[in-house]
């Protein structure tokens, strides 16, 4: 009897290990789960004028429940091209902003994973440097180095490169720089953990058997390396697709970026359901690379 | 068989280390310029420096940064410590792979989807429980935790799988509590990967600019709200000045940060050493 009691209480009380695995579950499901919860509810709503500025979805009239859901605001979004074309251009700024990291990033990773033990750790250090300095301050840095009259053009002139001025700043070649500035620490740093963990005897192997030094790159270390490239693509792929910060500051009017738009509706229109219409559609887009993202991770972590 | 870097390797790592850089130092340079204008050189000058320091607008939104950064970093340390430890270390569960894709999301959200859904998931609480009440440090804090807690909780459990579990073992099996071994074992192992997930939180903080200009209230003007704002009027050495003591913040915490590693690493290698030599003299 007491041995039953006792097995009961132990189901119901939950062990110190489920307490400890829910702390930090509990914060996340609240404040990063359950507000997706709220987004999706709202893009249903309507705008209205008041605060917050959107119509409830339930309403009780005559003791039933009423739950109207808008779809107006997706078909706005469907229907406007402004819209589909910014998802578009902003998986396109992404797409080449991650192969261009891809092939800057790829071999300074190789480079520093070869490099001797004493110097990689500096080399390491001064990639993760920039990534602690504020991401806002170093896009701005590039506004006086692109501007017409910037330290680029002033230089080149100089030089005797160019007659008059570039026009860069405020244009979609000065976003790929902000974008490409901006996130290579992020291919950088999974790449080298990756390169840094693959046996040198296998190199060895092939070196003795007579395999040129570029083959075996393109048959060992390049496929040994392959969860690298995914963990930096995705980790450049995925916050570039929503920036908001680089178009601002460094694009122009030709530049549309899905990350400003929604920005704009939310700030400038105050029009709360179709931000979060805005944000439920990217999140869709972004549905496989996060899947891919978090297949790597949970590799990593087994 | 560790071969000396190729000519064209060293080449392209200087190439791409100045594109890091360069527009760095630039900023820092310009921020010493006599001139209004950022771009053409007027003589060495250190008044914009002094301009930031009368202007009360930016020193008051330095130490509300600095107020939220601090609540932060404690905070995220505290969960991220305890969730990279269920990740490197608690094998599979119920809900493994949702509680590891759960924390380890907000890495790459992009920011704006965040931040409006913080905004929101805030709005609607306060409509339905009456709390938290208007938005400001509150708020902020909270979204900061949020996203700080995926970084300290990647970083300690990385560090986590680099360690040998088998101490951790030992202690278990001589029959030490999970707590106990956790305090005495597990926490000193991983001191280094604590402080370096403390700074970065806090740094995080400090520079987050888009799920905070979501989240904040009219009363609460943080230090990245206000260089954006001031940006979007155009560049001003004054900005450059700002943008050099958060380069040089940035740096000191990475080399302490980085030096504190190393450190540790060494040491470590130097004890297995000894204890290696002592069994062979046995």
């Amino acid at each position: 009897m007491r041995a039953k009691l006792e097995n009961t209480l132990k189901k119901i009380i939950p062990r110190g290990r489920s307490i400890v695995i829910a702390i930090p579950f509990a914060w996340m499901i609240l404040f990063f789960l359950i507000p997706f919860a709220f987004v999706l509810k709202i893009s249903f709503a309507e705008l209205q004028l008041a605060i917050p500025p959107f119509t409830a979805l339930t309403k009780l009239i005559e003791e039933s429940l009423h739950i109207k859901l808008n779809l107006g605001n997706y078909l706005f979004l469907l229907q406007d091209p402004l819209y589909i074309n910014a998802y578009i251009s902003s998986v396109k700024f992404a797409f080449v902003s991650t192969m261009l990291c891809l092939l800057i990033g790829y071999p300074m990773a190789y480079a520093i994973s070869k490099s001797s033990p004493n110097i990689r750790n500096i080399l390491l250090m001064l990639i993760v440097l920039p990534s602690w300095t504020e991401f806002l301050i170093r896009i701005y840095a590039w506004i006086g180095i692109l501007k017409n009259n910037g330290i680029l053009n002033n230089f080149l002139l100089w030089l005797g490169v160019i007659d008059e001025p570039l026009v860069i700043l405020n244009t979609n070649i000065a976003v790929y720089i902000g974008i490409v500035y901006g996130y290579l620490p992020f291919m950088i740093l999974p790449l080298y953990t990756n390169l840094t963990k693959h046996d040198d005897t296998l190199l060895e192997a092939a070196y003795d058997l007579g395999c040129p030094p570029w083959k075996s790159f393109l048959t060992i270390t390049l496929p040994l390396s392959f969860a690298g490239i995914v963990a930096g693509c995705m980790l450049v792929f995925i916050p570039a697709v929503g920036e908001f910060v680089i178009p601002e500051l460094l694009g122009g009017s030709e530049t549309l970026m899905i990350g400003k738009v929604l920005w704009q509706e939310f700030f400038n229109n105050r029009d709360w359901p179709v931000a979060s219409a805005v944000a439920i559609i990217m999140l869709i887009i972004l549905a496989v690379p996060l899947a891919i993202f978090h297949h790597f991770q949970a590799k990593e972590t087994l | 068989m560790r071969r000396k870097l190729s000519h064209r390797l060293i080449l392209f790592l200087s190439i791409g280390y100045a594109f890091l850089y360069l527009p760095i130092i630039i900023l820092i340079v310009y921020s010493f310029n006599e001139s209004r204008l950022v771009t053409v050189w007027a003589g060495f000058s250190t008044k914009w420096y002094g301009e930031l320091l009368k202007d009360q607008g930016i020193l008051d939104a330095v130490w509300m940064s600095l107020r939220i950064a601090f609540l932060t970093a404690w905070v995220a340390t505290f969960l991220g410590a305890i969730a990279g430890q269920v990740m490197a270390r608690f094998g599979r569960f119920r809900f493994h792979s949702g509680f590891a894709s759960t924390i380890t999301a907000p890495l790459v959200m992009p920011e704006v989807i965040t931040g409006l859904s913080l905004l929101l998931l805030f709005v609607s609480m306060e409509t339905m429980i009456g709390w938290p009440e208007g938005r400001g440090m509150l708020t902020i804090w909270i979204s900061h935790v949020t996203f700080a807690t995926a970084f300290v909780a990647v970083i300690v459990s990385s560090r986590l799988r680099e360690m040998d579990i088998s101490i951790e073992e030992a202690a278990m099996d001589l029959g030490a509590h999970p707590f106990k071994v956790f305090f005495v074992i597990t926490i000193p192992i991983i001191m280094p990967a604590l402080i370096s997930g403390w700074l970065l939180s806090f740094t995080l903080s400090m520079d987050s600019l888009v799920i905070t200009s979501f989240v904040a209230g009219p009363a609460s003007t943080t230090l990245p709200m206000k260089v954006f704002s001031s940006v979007r009027m155009g560049v001003s050495p004054k900005i450059n000045a700002v943008a050099t003591f958060i380069v040089l913040f940035a740096t000191v915490i990475v080399v302490t940060s980085s030096v504190m590693t190393i450190r540790q690493d060494k040491k470590k290698q130097r004890e297995i050493q000894a204890a290696m030599k002592e069994n062979l003299g046995k």
